[in-house]
């Protein structure tokens, strides 16, 4: 099983080469790359912003930017990280790349459509930019485009909502190709029910970004004909209701946070068999669980607007839904916990980082269940209780299961290992720093520090203060841990084909996989997970 | 089915193009469907108002461009199965009857909207201002809604012109012709969007 692979053998990465052969590929690996290294650089450059907010409110008062600047930049940071990192991040970086090799197939139903949706992507990212440079003010209405202030502000709003418009676009064409691929591109013998979970949850998300997607679309059209065309869909002075559009926002927007964790959810349970060398616990509850969540979390979106004026009835629906939406979430961690007892567990960096996974994703699921009960709602409302809540769910979520990611197939992907103790010591500085970090957060919020101001009351001093010395060591967590990963591109040791001793079919083809992926198309004849000689320590 | 799929990975088999096709489609019934969402809840609010300002359309333009519409989608449909019985000229000709007739409901469409901006019923008008706050958002739905409507009326004439071109040059033809076929479907679900429309706007009582 672990043939040593020669870098001189042919792969993906050698099969053509120079930067045309590149821009032009229909090769989903290829694709898959070049959004990891789109999303690599956003995601710094915005991170970078997070750090410098940070740092603004490190101590009361002005320090290094006007309230001004510190306005555009959480809106910068919002619009970047959400549409440009977050929503389409696992799906089209892992997505592309794994999800054919996972159900044995050469590439994605619609190649061409593939590469399309990657420029579509590009473009909106740099509408995206372009809003914040384009001469006037840098937008500030926040990533959520809140009428009346996203309709009245004098900044460049329109650009920036085009900017959503388009990524949501270039979003919803990858959900629909990879629904198509599921369908009809699994190998021969692998029915639904023997496919990896991976896949599973990446179904489960291209159906949330074609059916909710186009809801956000219609909404920020709606805002920008606003401006435009004075139609005051959202303005009361013209017969319109700004509640209206918060509910249209988040009827898209609560969806997308499940388009943002399904699929991290899905790498984790590739994750936890391999290293327990055990198959996983409860496959059909999971592959269920990922269905459910898909399905209410579309019934979920007033637990967003508790304070915005809507009805009694409407509230104890949305909080009981809320509550019923934490279970199937619950189930699968039970499962992964459950997978690893009594297996052979390896704590290799992926698992590290999938267990860090469950522990953040808790603490931020448990605090979104007190968000969701009316009560605390009121007095947590746009406090920094919400910042922490949801920087632990998708930081802490979606962002450790992409850091998972990257240490579980990145031998795959390049064909050689990094360094492990870099990568377990980047690990301890990051989850240091982003306890740090964040954990004080519920704390200030619970005291009512509201969320995106500038400055606060000195009774807040201290917390903030150890907040922000959070952000100086996770960012540096960061820097060792991306450090590791681009040196030991050229210089790690060749990775051999298999070196987690996984059983899923991307083990069973050579690192890098070869430009077709597979030289004999596979059958598969058992469940994922199967395995028949686990190594043990 | 996967077997034989997986075989054809690169060329579009019609199944998954097909596929593909009505996943876009529900993407656009979603699209809209946040439109009709606003005027469900605009209209309960104001269903006096969205009754006056129904009488302001011209529902014998209405009722024509419907009948428009529904003769463009049979001729579309027709021209699918003229294509499959490789007679390319038939085909063809349906193709292009279905683009004049798409123009022709442009035209009355173009009319009618000159028609209300003469009489200053547009969003932002000094008449508009004075109206009831129900007619403004009437007037608002019914721009937004009729235009995202032209708006796919004219990116499908673009593609019914490529279509066009294509059983020209009989890349479409009776082996393949997923690209009518994707068309046309989508030809039916504008056709379809207005058949809303227009009782939703023109027929309020």
């Amino acid at each position: 099983m672990d043939n040593v692979t020669t870098p001189s053998q042919e792969n993906y990465l050698n099969h053509k080469t120079g930067l045309w052969s590149w821009l032009t590929t229909t090769d989903h690996k290829r694709i898959g790359l070049m959004y990891l290294y789109a999303i690599v650089i956003f995601f710094l450059s915005a991170a970078v912003l997070g750090l410098m907010m940070k740092v603004e409110k490190m101590v009361p008062g002005q320090t290094i930017m006007t309230a001004q600047t510190y306005n555009a930049m959480f809106t910068l940071h919002g619009i970047i990280m959400i549409f440009i990192v977050v929503v389409p991040g696992l799906s089209a970086v892992f997505g592309n790349f794994f999800l054919p090799i996972l159900i044995g197939a050469k590439d994605v139903k619609f190649p061409k459509l593939n590469l399309l949706s990657f420029y579509v992507y590009i473009a909106g990212a740099i509408l995206g930019l372009f809003s914040q440079f384009a001469g006037g003010h840098s937008p500030d209405t926040g990533w959520t485009f809140y009428v009346p202030y996203s309709t009245t502000a004098s900044s460049n709003v329109v650009l920036a909502l085009t900017a959503a418009f388009v990524l949501g676009f270039s979003s919803i064409l990858t959900g629909l190709n990879f629904i198509v691929t599921i369908h009809k591109m699994r190998a021969p013998g692998m029915t639904w029910f023997r496919m990896p979970l991976f896949p599973w949850s990446l179904y489960a998300t291209a159906w949330i970004q074609v059916l909710a997607t186009p809801v956000i679309g219609i909404t920020l059209l709606m805002v920008i004909a606003e401006r435009v065309l004075h139609i005051g869909f959202f303005d009361p002075a013209l017969g319109g209701d700004p509640v209206l559009y918060q509910h249209l926002f988040w009827i898209y927007s609560h969806p997308a946070v499940y388009v943002m964790i399904l699929p991290a959810m899905g790498i984790v349970s590739e994750i936890f068999p391999t290293f327990s060398q055990k198959p996983i616990f409860g496959y059909g509850a999971i592959v269920v669980s990922s269905l459910a969540i898909a399905l209410v979390g579309y019934f979920v979106w007033g637990h967003h607007m508790f304070t915005s004026g809507i009805s009694y009835w409407s509230r104890w629906f949305f909080s009981f839904l809320t509550f019923i939406v934490a279970v199937p979430s619950a189930i699968k961690v039970f499962n992964w916990v459950s997978t690893m007892y009594g297996g052979s567990v390896d704590m290799k960096p992926p698992l590290l980082y999938a267990i860090s996974f469950i522990f953040l994703f808790m603490i931020g699921g448990f605090t979104g269940l007190t968000l969701g009960s009316l009560a605390p709602n009121i007095q947590l409302h746009d406090t920094d209780f919400v910042v922490a809540h949801f920087h632990y769910i998708i930081f802490g979520g979606m962002g450790f299961a992409f850091f998972a990611a990257m240490h579980y197939w990145y031998p795959k992907i390049y064909g050689v290992m990094y360094s492990d103790r870099w990568a377990y010591i980047g690990w301890g500085v990051l989850f240091t720093g982003f306890n740090i970090l964040y954990f004080p957060m519920f704390i200030l919020g619970i005291q009512g520090m509201p969320r995106r101001y500038f400055d606060y009351l000195p009774e807040f001093k201290t917390t903030q203060m150890i907040s922000s010395i959070g952000a100086v060591i996770l960012f540096t967590g960061l820097i060792i841990m991306i450090s590791n990963l681009i040196y030991h591109r050229r210089r790690g040791a060749i990775a051999p084909q298999n070196p987690w001793h996984g059983v899923t079919l991307e083990w069973m083809i050579p690192s890098p996989p070869p430009h077709e992926n597979f030289d004999e198309v596979p059958t598969i004849t058992e469940e994922p997970y199967t395995f028949h000689n686990p190594v043990t320590k | 089915m996967s077997n034989t799929a997986h075989h054809a990975a690169h060329g579009i088999d019609r199944d998954s193009g097909k596929m593909g096709m009505w996943l876009f489609l529900f993407t656009e019934m979603f699209l809209f469907g946040g439109l009709f969402l606003v005027y469900a809840v605009m209209r309960s609010q104001y269903p006096k108002e969205f009754h006056e300002g129904s009488l302001e359309l011209n529902v014998f333009i209405g009722t024509l461009n419907s009948v428009i519409l529904l003769i463009s989608s049979a001729t579309m449909a027709a021209s699918l199965t003229a294509i499959q019985k490789n007679d390319k000229k038939m085909a063809l000709r349906l193709v292009l009857t279905t683009l004049i007739l798409a123009i022709t409901f442009m035209v009355f469409k173009g009319y009618e909207w000159n028609h209300k901006l003469e009489l200053h019923l547009y969003p932002g008008s000094e008449v508009m201002r004075n109206l009831a706050k129900g007619e403004i958002m009437f007037f608002g739905l019914y721009f937004m809604m009729t235009g995202l409507h032209a708006l796919h009326i004219i990116i499908g004439c673009t593609l019914l012109t490529i279509v066009a071109i294509k059983i020209k040059k009989e890349s479409i033809n009776s082996q393949n012709f997923l690209l009518l076929e994707n068309s046309s479907l989508y030809w039916h679900l504008v056709d379809l969007v207005w058949i809303f429309l227009f009782p939703l706007l023109y027929l309020i009582s």
